[in-house]
């Protein structure tokens, strides 16, 4: 497959592919109780306890625990789903964003009032080496 | 006979709910939004459909991995919203339309497009934001809804061509509907975003705007983009633009535009809209 038509060429992007589905089932299904109030409480209570349901690898635990966000995406992780644990944090979705970005939110809002990351140098691998 | 009088676009972002929500449409952050909803809602309480189908994608609240329909029509009498996380919106209930849901569901099956039926879902963000967009915040929504679920959030979503042409069935469904209803599609999702990792925020304007002029004009040339353009041009989330192409292919191929805007940003995305009208 040439670099432009291999989605993986996209530089910080993580496709929730087959392969990403397969690897990070449990760690999607954890976030996706947390969609339910009486789970978030449980959780809240004990992280440990209630991670044990959820039979995710131990670098999956600890990215949970430590709320790595960009490594729970590495590991099979969805946004959409790793956004119910930023929400059970308090965390919303745009100062979820910068945080995965290295950017306080400050900047990172001020980025996206002023017309968001430009295309330009952000298509491909190459452009950001 | 049911006719499909006009298509709407719009993006669905969860924070435009919130700002609806919470009496925050005013505020000089979110005015420029909102003011290019204005007309639509004129347009719209004008149209007096009887009927709305909304194309949208469920964000892992109706559906989770465990089952990943790739469309989904609801044909229930009514619809609970779901809490997403922080709680449910406080918005009316959604009230289905079975009638001619289970109309389109027999005609688009045999039309060879496979779908997956539900009786019970609970409706996110994906379909409660563009209703309050068009409609504003009333006691309860003007009409009944028939709820269209696409999968985008497992790579790979339905090609932009397998929607387009999704809409050409939806609408040979809703035109051999014995019963005089002016029903308006939705298509939702979009415009350009990225949520997620370090390429986040990621907007690109001049690809959405070529999209809008698109959906106005050259429905087919939209339907031929691949997914590695929506993925790579438009954000990782991007890909969502797949579903206005439903709302398109249900549409004559000329249309007239009667409305469009465009605004960055709503949290992480870009905010489009257009509304095309089919000629009688």
């Amino acid at each position: 497959m040439s670099a432009k038509s291999d989605y993986k060429d996209i530089p910080g992007t993580y496709v929730f592919d087959a392969e990403a589905s397969r690897k990070g089932y449990h760690l999607n299904m954890f976030c996706m109780a947390l969609r339910h109030a009486e789970s978030r409480e449980k959780f809240k209570a004990d992280e440990e306890a209630f991670l044990d349901q959820y039979p995710m690898s131990p670098e999956q635990r600890t990215s949970v625990l430590e709320r790595q966000w960009n490594t729970m995406l590495a590991l099979g992780g969805n946004v959409y789903y790793t956004s119910k644990l930023a929400a059970c944090d308090g965390i919303n979705f745009q100062e979820l964003a910068a945080m995965m970005t290295g950017m306080k939110l400050e900047d990172y809002r001020a980025m996206m009032v002023a017309g968001g990351r430009p295309i330009e140098g952000n298509r491909s691998k190459a452009e950001w080496n | 006979m049911a006719e499909i009088i006009a298509g709407v676009a719009m993006s669905h972002v969860p924070a435009i709910g919130v700002a609806v929500d919470q009496g925050l449409t005013g505020e000089d952050y979110w005015k420029p939004l909102f003011a290019g909803f204005e007309k639509s809602k004129q347009w719209i309480a004008d149209q007096k459909p009887d009927a709305i189908i909304v194309v949208y994608n469920d964000h892992a609240t109706a559906f989770s991995l465990e089952l990943i329909p790739t469309f989904a029509l609801g044909c229930a009498a009514n619809y609970e919203i779901a809490d997403e996380g922080w709680g449910a919106r406080p918005v009316p209930p959604v009230i289905g339309e079975p009638e001619l849901a289970w109309h389109m569901a027999q005609s688009i099956i045999l039309d060879e497009f496979d779908l997956t039926l539900v009786n019970k879902m609970e409706v996110d963000h994906g379909l409660t934001v563009p209703l309050s967009l068009m409609f504003g915040q009333p006691d309860a929504w003007p009409c009944p809804v028939v709820p269209l679920c696409v999968n985008v959030v497992q790579y790979p979503p339905p090609t932009g061509n397998r929607c387009y042409n999704l809409g050409k069935a939806i609408r040979r469904a809703v035109d051999s509907f014995d019963k005089d209803m002016r029903v308006i599609i939705f298509g939702t999702g979009g415009m350009s975003h990225q949520l997620q990792a370090e390429r986040a925020g990621l907007i690109n304007s001049e690809f959405d705007n070529r999209f809008l002029d698109m959906m106005a004009n050259d429905p087919e040339k939209a339907a031929a983009i691949s997914h590695v353009e929506y993925l790579r041009e438009s954000g990782s989330e991007g890909i969502e633009m797949v579903m206005w192409n439903v709302m398109r292919g249900a549409l004559d191929h000329e249309v007239k535009e009667i409305h469009r805007h465009y605004h960055v940003p709503a949290s992480n995305t870009a905010v489009g809209h257009i509304i095309l009208e089919n000629i009688k």
